[in-house]
């Protein structure tokens, strides 16, 4: 039990690192929502999805404690985004490339 | 074996605590791999389906209204940061501070399902149904499922509270807190991806 105890404490932020982090988060918020109003056509959905980004990397990383957990907990988390990469970019290649043949 | 060697082992199955905290956490980190790649799938048909009627999406989002979007992005973060407070309180031994952060969480998670019944009454309201376009469609499919794992989550941190009430972890036990929490946070890390892609498309 004592070495339980002593894994949750040699690793764990405060919250000093929590409040930090949840005012970077509401800030990211609000600047995703306010930039949205101008129009930089495609540039629009890759800024969206770099602040979303930003945002899940801080969850992860300080809410999560993903930043404090050994190397299999991190394969663990990496692994699914890598098969979601696959996903996502197969599927917009196909879109993008194919041509339509039967309209 | 012996059967008296055989009921000790059984009374005695607990791991090492250590090991049995490990993979706890462990496993949960594989289940949200699996929730990902869930909501992944509803991703890739967004994807697609952007990638052909990108006019359609972009005149079409323009019914949501991004204020219940945007308020529900801040409870959400609000009830993260709460859920994260709630992890650390219990660490440090601290059960009734425990228990008001989860009731916190618990709170922020009720007011988004009910800013979201409010947001869909307005939809249905303007005639918004998912069989309004594939925009709708999706709109409904990945918010819908998302509720659910609210509601799932909702479920998860009110018997975790319950049980932090009746004394059940401290500073040495606390696993079903810490990794009820890393639930919260995916369900929070999703809605960071579903709002800007379904109410800020410009």
């Amino acid at each position: 039990m004592s070495n339980n105890a002593s894994i949750h404490e040699a690793h764990h932020p405060g919250p000093k690192t929590f409040i930090i982090v949840w005012i970077a988060l509401t800030v990211l918020a609000a600047l995703t929502v306010y930039i949205a109003q101008f129009h930089f056509g495609d540039w629009n959905v890759v800024v969206a999805m770099v602040i979303a980004s930003v945002k899940a990397t801080i969850v992860a990383l300080y809410f999560m404690h993903l930043k404090y957990e050994d190397k299999l907990t991190w394969v663990y988390a990496l692994y699914p985004l890598f098969l979601l990469f696959l996903l996502i970019s197969s599927t917009i290649m196909d879109v993008f490339t194919r041509v339509p043949t039967i309209h | 074996m012996d059967s008296t060697v055989a009921s000790h082992a059984e009374e005695h199955h607990e791991l090492d605590p250590v090991v049995e905290y490990e993979s706890s956490k462990l496993g949960m980190w594989l289940f949200l791999g699996t929730e990902i790649l869930l909501f992944g799938g509803l991703f890739a048909a967004y994807a697609i389906y952007r990638a052909r009627y990108p006019e359609m999406f972009a005149e079409q989002h323009r019914e949501l209204d991004v204020w219940f979007g945007t308020i529900n992005t801040f409870i959400l973060l609000f009830s993260s940061f709460t859920m994260a407070m709630a992890v650390w309180s219990i660490q440090k031994g601290k059960q009734t501070r425990t228990v008001i952060f989860m009731l916190i969480t618990i709170i922020c998670g009720l007011a988004f399902g009910i800013n979201k019944y409010f947001e869909y009454a307005e939809d249905f309201h303007k005639h918004l149904y998912p069989q309004t376009s594939i925009f709708y469609a999706l709109y409904y499919l990945m918010t819908g499922l998302h509720m659910i794992h609210v509601f799932v989550g909702l479920t998860i941190l009110s018997v975790i509270t319950y049980l932090t009430h009746k004394g059940k972890f401290n500073e040495n036990y606390n696993t079903p807190i810490e990794v009820g929490g890393l639930y919260w946070h995916l369900v929070d890390v999703i809605w960071i991806y579903l709002f800007p892609l379904l109410y800020l498309i410009a």
